[in-house]
């Protein structure tokens, strides 16, 4: 018997084909690619569309193989609301970064949950604006080093880290909130997990579903790729517990 | 046909529904209001039919939304726009400096829309009475870059839905957003109208995102590059097609200009008052005519041009701001005649016996 044929075959993926731009060791290829797996196990790439961010997942469209839209900084939750509404068969996701949704777009994405608009956010929180080079996000946490606190966020000064989920848990409307981490197999396995409910939710016109995944910055923390998961591991989830906060 | 009595906000309500409005996203200001207030009223009186078994008055129209904020709103007409659906939001002038980001966004994507400006008194928090200070704002940008709006100045109730109806076919045959720039007496003042007619145009999007569904390829709506000679490209478009709108949308009125030696020169409001000065001036014997650009970009420059070529030196502006249309009837004036600048600003509309005064000083 020869050796192939031990090795079980898996489908070819079809949303994403990847190759990232991104920097080594970065968690935002890991992510894409989870996703794509997941839009392809659920059949529905052909009604997927993807509203992109500002910030370094941009692009994502390059790598996913799906409709969609470049919205500006922190708006993605408004375009989608339109997306949305005005086009219900589609399944909207909406992909961003914690400068993009935890600082310039507060303000949507506190409305478009609180709406309990029927799409789905991916929330990718590495504690850091990535694209421009690593200033302070309101994420970052106390203490840590960035190009804009370089001695470090003190909170007298930039207050606290914000708790997107925590935030999120207040309003009725939501339906799932879950934040995972990609830290190790075992979390991206149950980030993997947690984007298919997430995205079970819209097809079955439950409600809205954030997921936040806590991901890191090797290039901007300066740190190693495997210096930076330990931080997540170490540090991240400290501050930003894991768990299912609303599953309803 | 029938004859309607109506706000001019209404009105822009009307024009968008016959025009197949699919969907609206707004945030309420004075004197902008009632567009958002009459489309929830006409929104929900459907939803009302619905519930009782009938037929909803406006089936196409599917989404209304009071969104967070005026950003929210642009941005929400930026997604249904690049979902390729006919959407719409209206706002007055410190709203719509708040939607500059998405305006510019939406241009550089080539998004159909359409976007009211009431406009009311400003810098700054103003007035709400009318001024026409937004001008610049509206035909030489706004937002950041390069790019264009197609903007109209309706003058009337009856062409506030016109306007609002062409400016639906317009931006979709061009997929250029567009903007229907009123004063805020315009939004205001109620009057009699007749419905106009304007053929509904539909165009296919083969552009929009929609879901893959059929199609082997993504559609991907996007303005971002790494590199400039793909910019370079794209840009290079982009002025080709406000090269053609300039080429082929330029729409204005001539009134008297014959025989004129003076002309006025004046849009939204102040274009009547303008109107009725020019007529107490025929009647005195002065050879008085009026120019009202009915679009502000394309502005239509050759009018002026030829006109002063050939027959009139000297110009009277009249505008609700300290001077920002003159700057374009300048350019198209070339210098070749006087043009005297009779600014009212602060909310205050002049009347025709002060406009009638100013051309007399010219006479």
């Amino acid at each position: 018997m020869r050796v192939s044929a031990l090795i079980p075959r898996y489908p070819e993926p079809e949303t994403y084909v990847g190759r990232t731009h991104y920097c080594p060791g970065c968690g935002h290829g890991t992510l894409h690619k989870l996703l794509g797996e997941v839009i392809d196990e659920l059949g529905i790439r052909k009604r997927v569309i993807l509203v992109e961010p500002v910030g370094c997942s941009v692009l994502a469209l390059r790598y996913l193989k799906v409709d969609g839209v470049q919205g500006p900084h922190g708006r993605a939750p408004a375009i989608a609301t339109a997306i949305k509404r005005l086009r219900p068969e589609a399944i909207v996701i909406t992909y961003q970064g914690d400068g993009d949704l935890a600082a310039i777009g507060t303000n949507e994405i506190i409305h478009a949950a609180n709406r309990g608009e029927m799409f789905t956010v991916i929330f990718v929180n590495n504690a850091v604006y990535g694209m421009t080079g690593g200033q302070m996000a309101p994420t970052t946490l106390i203490g840590q080093k960035s190009t804009t606190s370089p001695t470090g966020r003190a909170t007298e000064y930039f207050g606290y880290p914000l708790r997107i989920c925590e935030l999120l848990n207040t309003l009725e409307a939501p339906v799932y909130l879950e934040r995972v981490s990609l830290h190790d197999v075992e979390h991206i396995t149950k980030t993997r997990a947690a984007i298919k409910k997430a995205l079970l939710n819209q097809i079955e016109g439950r409600g809205f579903s954030l997921v936040e995944v806590l991901s890191n910055c090797p290039t901007n923390w300066k740190m190693t790729p495997e210096e930076s998961w330990r931080f997540v591991k170490e540090e991240m989830t400290k501050v930003f517990p894991l768990g299912v906060f609303r599953d309803r | 046909m029938s004859r309607l009595y109506m706000k001019g906000n209404e009105a822009v309500v009307e024009g968008a529904l016959r025009a197949g409005v699919e969907g609206f996203f707004g945030y309420p200001i004075t004197p902008a209001s009632e567009i958002i207030e009459t489309f929830a009223e006409k929104y929900f009186a459907d939803r009302e039919r619905e519930k009782r078994g009938e037929k909803p008055l406006y089936p196409k129209f599917r989404v209304f939304m009071q969104m967070e904020s005026e950003i929210a709103s642009i941005n929400a007409v930026m997604g249904g726009a690049a979902a390729g659906c006919r959407v719409m939001t209206a706002s007055s002038s410190p709203g719509i400096s708040l939607k500059q980001e998405g305006i510019s966004y939406i241009a550089a994507c080539e998004l159909p829309c359409v976007i009211v400006n009431i406009m009311r008194g400003g810098p700054g928090l103003g007035s709400i009475q009318p001024e026409q200070g937004d001008y610049f704002q509206a035909v030489k940008g706004g937002g950041h870059g390069d790019y264009k709006l197609i903007v109209f100045a309706p003058n009337s109730v009856q062409e506030m839905a016109e306007h609002t109806m062409l400016l639906f076919n317009l931006t979709d045959k061009y997929r250029n957003p567009g903007m229907l720039l009123a004063d805020g007496y315009l939004g205001q003042m109620k009057e009699s109208m007749e419905f106009p007619e304007v053929p509904i145009e539909e165009y296919d999007k083969p552009w929009a995102i929609t879901g893959m569904g059929e199609r082997e390829k993504q559609n991907t709506i996007e303005f971002l590059f790494l590199t400039p000679e793909p910019m370079v490209e794209a840009k290079k478009r982009l002025l080709e097609k406000y090269k053609k709108i300039e080429a082929n949308e330029v729409r204005y009125e001539a009134y008297k200009v014959d025989d004129a030696k003076i002309l006025v020169t004046a849009f939204g409001t102040p274009s009547r008052v303008a109107k009725a000065a020019v007529d107490l001036a025929r009647e005195k014997g002065i050879k008085v005519g009026l120019v009202r650009p009915i679009t502000l970009w394309p502005f239509p420059y050759k009018i002026y041009r030829d006109l002063v070529t050939h027959q009139i030196d000297r110009v009277l502006v009249v505008e609700l701001s300290f001077g920002q249309f003159v700057e374009d009837v300048r350019l198209g004036v070339e210098g070749k005649a006087e043009v005297k600048l009779y600014p009212r600003f602060g909310g205050i509309v002049p009347t025709e016996e002060e406009v009638l005064e100013k051309i007399m000083e010219l006479a």
